[in-house]
């Protein structure tokens, strides 16, 4: 069990808490108060692992489940930090179309995690996205700033290899 | 209240303003099948089987029947062929998801889901298939096990979780197809701070969900020629067994439940009403020693494991109030594996304890520190009121045919009070008969201000000089008012008296289930309740401390109520838990 914890160690700071804290006092009488507190939480975290999530339940009495059941039912929350390096692949229609998918699974192989994740050393995390406007090049995959195109699954592990 | 006229099926009639569809229709005599509606409880309209054709004026459609509330001059169909086509195919498509074994599913017979198939004539059940969702069975709880296989997404065991027990450690995650019922970060439900009450299981109308079976093991243990195996049934499993057999809610089946046990090959059947009435020994004698010597009160009752349990999770701060009492079901095994042991010459450890229990928490229970006077375990299995049916069923034996037999002696002697501790206020009533009798001489029996089903109970009685106020809980969300009340100095109250359950144990978690469509309509708790007060009324002995088999083993063994024997092997402790262990 446990397989939706991060295996990144959770890095949070007394500093980061108390803003969070703050925030909880200020929203947890509001009706519906655990959308705004979430958001403000990711901002200060970047993510809502068990830690994050574990603090506002014990300080709002909103069950963890509870929490969880809408952290994982939006797409804007994410349960995973972002690695030093972010990989988005592009699954746009054109790309898509060009086997951006066989590209995006690969990465998924070779990194053993899945999309939305981040590798247990915090170097990559991997992430699908919508048309980035690089049709021409298509299929394309960000590493940080840096673009790739006219890809095939055969040139994963170069890329991988640059940042490694 | 304003009344309305609807006609449902051709069948005129006047409702009250606000009324459902579908309570309109049960009012007209027509059921409308549902899988998800609870009444008050968990009114989603979100399974869609109660479908039901409505005309208000502008022509038919279908709404859910479950929440939508009556018009004025409203028609209703609620069996037209355009409902059966929609329901049928809400069956097909949820169906189409779910893993089918209906073979040896442990609901198969009494599943709210195979029924319906069958009634609507589903006869293709994987005419949608496509993608399936798989899932790895969660058996890490002690009590329980869930297999979303089986899951429809219901919500009935969230709602009941969160609502009806203030817990809240099951939930929906996910979105979409991906939607599926579990805990926070997929820790398994023994990794959370689940109480094991079991009333998820109650009321989930598949076998998605259900207790741990230890029918086989207790089998081969009376197979074995080197056990002892003694039986002890709790007070509301005479009054729910029959459910399994077809009898009506409210059935006492005590004497057909001890020949069965008896049939099934158990060395003695002995009753947990005698416990009870040790029970009340030690604690009414730990509420007067609490009064007069200016202890920790409120004192708060001990016999609801899952109660108990709650207390060490959610309320740890309160746990001095937590009576030391072991449960009676702790207690009988203790006192099977001391006195009856030594009595009898067997060595504790040749005897397997059986218990047979209206709850799913004192799986649970049997497992704890400090439960443990002869050095083994003072039980060895807890059975559920559902595993006892299913062993008589398997075993081939005619309950229905059995002539009443009596429990044997000496452990199977209990009283009226003893009895009534499986219904909500039970436990206080049987305390303040004796605790009254020891201050003040006096006989009081009826105790009526903390009967009934209500979720908070209160009484005041003048006892001598005293005047002893009193509260009663059921169902975990009330109790956590009165406990917050106790945190925050509020509570006026000397003795509490909490179970898990709403209604108490014969409302158990461990209860054979009643389709929700029954459920929703009847009081299944008062019903139960009925059967224990009525066999109080008719018991020789109404108090436990005129209990000859209680008087007897405070002679020959525990000395005196409180003694330090009676420390020893009836009484137990507690630890401080979290909500969020992470």
């Amino acid at each position: 069990m446990n397989s939706a914890k991060s295996t990144v160690p959770f890095k949070g700071t007394p500093e980061q808490e108390a803003q969070l804290l703050k925030v909880i006092e200020e929203k947890k009488s509001d009706k519906g108060a655990l959308m705004p507190i979430l958001q403000k939480a990711q901002e200060i975290y970047g993510y809502l692992p068990i830690e994050v999530q574990a603090i506002i339940s014990d300080n709002t009495g909103i069950p963890l489940e509870k929490i969880y059941g809408v952290v994982t039912f939006y797409a804007q929350f994410s349960l995973y930090p972002k690695g030093e390096y972010t990989i988005s692949v592009c699954l746009g229609t054109a790309c898509y179309v060009k086997g951006s998918g066989d590209i995006y699974n690969k990465l998924q192989e070779k990194l053993g995690i899945g999309g939305g994740e981040c590798t247990a050393d915090g170097k990559f995390s991997l992430d699908a996205c919508r048309c980035i406007g690089a049709c021409g090049l298509a299929p394309v995959l960000t590493v940080n700033e840096d673009v790739y195109g006219r890809l095939t699954v055969d040139d994963v592990d170069k890329i991988l290899a640059k940042y490694a | 209240m304003e009344n309305i006229t609807v006609k449902i099926n051709g069948v005129e009639l006047e409702v009250p303003k606000g009324t459902t569809v579908l309570e309109a229709a049960h009012m007209a005599g027509f059921e409308i099948p549902t899988l998800c509606y609870m009444k008050e409880i968990n009114e989603i309209g979100a399974c869609r089987i109660c479908v039901t054709e409505v005309n208000e004026g502008r022509g038919f459609r279908l709404v859910a029947g479950c929440v939508y509330p009556c018009s004025n001059n409203m028609e209703v169909l609620t069996n037209s062929p355009k409902v059966i086509a929609s329901r049928k195919r809400t069956l097909e498509l949820i169906l189409s998801t779910h893993d089918r074994k209906c073979l040896s599913c442990v609901r198969s017979g009494n599943c709210e889901l195979q029924k319906l198939a069958k009634d609507y004539g589903v006869e293709d059940a994987s005419l949608y298939d496509g993608e399936k969702n798989v899932y790895e069975i969660d058996d890490t709880a002690a009590h329980m096990y869930r297999d979303n296989n089986k899951c429809i997404l219901c919500r009935r065991c969230v709602a009941v979780c969160s609502k009806t027990q203030g817990i809240g450690v099951i939930g929906a995650n996910e979105r979409g197809f991906k939607t599926y019922i579990g805990s926070a970060f997929d820790m398994g439900l023994g990794e959370t701070s689940c109480v094991s009450c079991g009333q998820c299981i109650a009321v989930c109308p598949v076998g998605a969900i259900s207790e741990k079976d230890y029918t086989k093991d207790v089998m081969a243990a009376i197979a074995d020629p080197e056990k002892t195996v003694l039986v002890q049934t709790a007070p509301a499993v005479r009054a729910g067994l029959g459910e399994a057999f077809g009898l009506p809610i409210g059935t006492n089946v005590e004497g057909k439940m001890v020949a069965a046990l008896r049939r099934l090959g158990f060395d003695k059947v002995f009753d947990t009403d005698f416990a009870a009435d040790l029970t009340i020994m030690e604690e009414a004698n730990e509420f007067l020693e609490r009064v007069q010597n200016g202890g920790t009160l409120p004192l708060i009752t001990s016999c609801s494991p899952g109660w108990v349990k709650f207390c060490e999770h959610y309320y740890p701060d309160l746990l001095d109030h937590l009576s030391s009492c072991k449960s009676p079901q702790q207690m009988f095994g203790a006192t099977a594996k001391t006195y009856w042991a030594e009595k009898m010459g067997i060595d504790p450890k040749n005897i397997v304890m059986v218990s047979i229990m209206p709850c799913t928490a004192k799986k649970f229970e049997i497992g704890r520190d400090d439960e443990s006077a002869a050095g083994v375990p003072d039980v060895d299995f807890a059975l559920t009121t559902r595993e006892l049916g299913r062993m008589i069923e398997r075993a081939g034996i005619n309950f229905l045919g059995l002539e009443d037999e009596k429990f044997d002696d000496p452990l199977g002697l209990s009283t009226g009070a003893g009895v009534i501790f499986g219904a909500t206020g039970g436990v206080m009533e049987a305390a303040l008969r004796t605790a009254v009798h020891t201050l003040t001489g006096e006989n009081p029996i009826d105790f009526p201000q903390v009967r009934g089903t209500e979720g908070i109970k209160e009484a005041e009685y003048p006892v001598g000089d005293l005047k002893v106020k009193v509260k009663v809980a059921s169902g975990l969300s009330n109790a956590r008012q009165i406990l917050d009340d106790i945190r925050a100095g509020k509570c006026d109250a000397q003795f509490i008296e909490i179970m898990a359950c709403p209604g108490g144990c014969v409302n158990g978690g461990g209860q054979p289930q009643v389709p929700m469509g029954i459920r929703n309509f009847v009081d299944i708790r008062a019903e139960r309740a009925k059967v224990l007060y009525n066999l109080d009324k008719s018991m020789p002995f109404r108090q436990s401390h005129e209990n000859p088999a209680i008087k007897k083993v405070y002679e020959e063994f525990f000395e005196k109520p409180g003694s330090h024997k009676a420390h020893e092997v009836l009484h137990t402790s507690y630890v401080k838990r979290k909500v969020n262990e992470i």
